[in-house]
């Protein structure tokens, strides 16, 4: 028996140092395993703002805020110091957009141009991400639509209520490539009820091509451009093309930018761009957003 | 069969280490930098803090994604991601220390045990040495350890511009929170 408890008593002591000094510097962490769960994560915040700079961006609001903007287009630069670079003159927009779901948003805005109303839906049936079943791209749908607010061009003949109306569709396939470049690109059809002349088509197709490439940690270089591939009119008409810079400033994101076109919704800036990058007839605009949390972000256990 | 008897019996005894050892996985860490002039809370929780602390030597540890970060604003945590701590570049903060004088606790009683811990804490791709008081209630096989303590983000390479710097502090309040459980090996 003493032969026994002997036995006991110096194995323990070899062993217990053994794992004693085990245990003193590994660690601690791997014991638990590999704990990266694989989890589908979302690939976020490709765009600083849910707009490029006109068109709608593959971004999308937070659930629960509402972004406020104000858009700016002055007037072509080349009017020299007499109208202070086209500064003297302003069109506007203002326009108010909720995010309801990560994939979900809403928005409404009044022009200055043509006092037009427009309002739309955007939806992502795929967002980009990382994990099983993830997604290499987000897929965005918008669907928008404009109603003029001027007085009848021809007051004698009978106007319908739908004539000053615009629709648009439009598919966002965009990718956050890195941390500093995003590209999208989105196939649009605009449908104008009313044309002004006859021969100009109802049905517009066009494809956007819009990008971002971060300069600075709040700075980043954008672009905008929509190419009109059926309908363009024969001559006075052109692709608007739109470059900035977006500067974000805690809450708000500014974005300046030069651009031939004035119209601050789809259907204004696709179908009625009337300036010519080659000709030098660029205004200067911004896009101010300042976003609001307009509900509490859920949590699972608000204890804190 | 008396041999496998007191190999048995010694693997027993030494199995007591083992039973040192106390783990979470949703560990709870609040941090607030809310400068006094600032008009609203700058502060977020993470609830899935992982924590392991072996009592019988000491040792401690901590592992969070700062992607875990809840705040009640959303656009405070996509600028805390984006342009303060880097969630992407540097997705992980950890700590790794020690419980001191660890030899003089006996955590076997149901209680309440003040102590000093001292290590390396690893945020936003810096490490600093810090040491805080803690405190761990043991109570029915399961442990609760608590702690807070201030971070001074210039130590981290965390830059506020001086657009905000009425709102965020220079120093954070880290207040740590775990209920943990033993780890079976």
């Amino acid at each position: 028996m003493k032969k026994v408890l002997r036995q006991i008593l110096l194995l323990s002591c070899f062993s217990m140092p053994a794992i004693h000094s085990f245990s003193q510097e590994p660690d601690l962490l791997k014991l638990l395993g590999d704990d990266e769960k694989t989890e589908k994560v979302r690939i976020k915040y490709a765009f600083k703002s849910p707009r490029v700079i006109n068109g709608h961006s593959m971004e999308f609001l937070n659930p629960g805020t509402m972004d406020f903007r104000i858009l700016h287009r002055f007037g072509q630069l080349d009017q020299g110091y007499k109208n202070f670079f086209g500064l003297d003159q302003a069109s506007m927009r203002m326009g108010f957009d909720f995010g309801i779901l990560h994939n979900l948003m809403i928005g409404i805005g009044r022009s200055t141009y043509k006092k037009e109303l427009d309002g739309f839906i955007k939806y992502a049936p795929i967002r980009q991400s990382t994990g099983p079943w993830s997604s290499p791209v987000t897929v965005a749908l918008v669907a928008g639509m404009t109603m003029d607010g001027t007085d009848w061009a021809d007051p004698t003949r009978k106007n319908y209520f739908t004539s000053r109306l615009a629709y648009y569709f439009q598919a966002i396939i965009g990718r956050k490539f890195s941390e500093g470049f995003t590209l999208q690109i989105a196939p649009t059809m605009v449908h104008r009820n009313i044309v002004p002349l006859e021969s100009d088509p109802n049905n517009i197709y066009a494809v956007g091509v819009g990008g971002r490439l971060k300069l600075l940690k709040r700075i980043a270089f954008t672009w905008d451009y929509t190419h009109v591939v059926i309908g363009m009119p024969d001559s006075g008409y052109y692709h608007p093309l739109s470059i900035g810079f977006d500067i974000e400033t805690g809450g708000h994101v500014f974005q300046l930018h030069f651009s031939n076109s004035t119209g601050m919704n789809e259907k204004a800036f696709i179908t009625e761009t009337t300036a010519n990058w080659g000709k030098g007839d660029i205004r200067f605009g911004f896009n101010l957003s300042r976003v609001f949390q307009i509900k509490k972000k859920k949590s699972e256990n608000q204890k804190w | 069969m008396k041999k496998a008897f007191v190999f048995l019996l010694s693997i027993f005894l030494t199995a007591s280490v083992f039973g040192q050892r106390y783990f979470t996985k949703n560990g709870k860490i609040n941090f607030d930098a809310t400068s006094p002039s600032s008009p609203e809370r700058v502060e977020a929780v993470n609830r899935s803090v992982t924590c392991v602390v072996d009592l019988k030597t000491g040792a401690l540890q901590f592992a969070l994604l700062m992607k875990g970060f809840e705040f009640e604003r959303a656009l405070m945590e996509e600028h805390f991601n984006e342009n303060y701590v880097e969630s992407n570049k540097f997705p992980k903060s950890e700590f790794k220390g020690k419980i001191k004088d660890v030899d003089e606790i006996d955590f076997t009683k149901d209680g309440t045990y003040k102590l000093k811990v001292k290590g390396d804490i690893t945020i936003h791709g810096e490490t600093k040495e810090v040491e805080t008081e803690g405190k761990l209630v043991v109570q029915g096989g399961k442990i609760n350890a608590d702690a807070d303590f201030n971070l001074k983000l210039s130590d981290f390479k965390i830059s506020i511009p001086g657009l905000v710097a009425d709102k965020v502090a220079k120093t954070a309040k880290i207040t740590v929170s775990c209920s943990l459980e033993p780890l079976k090996n």
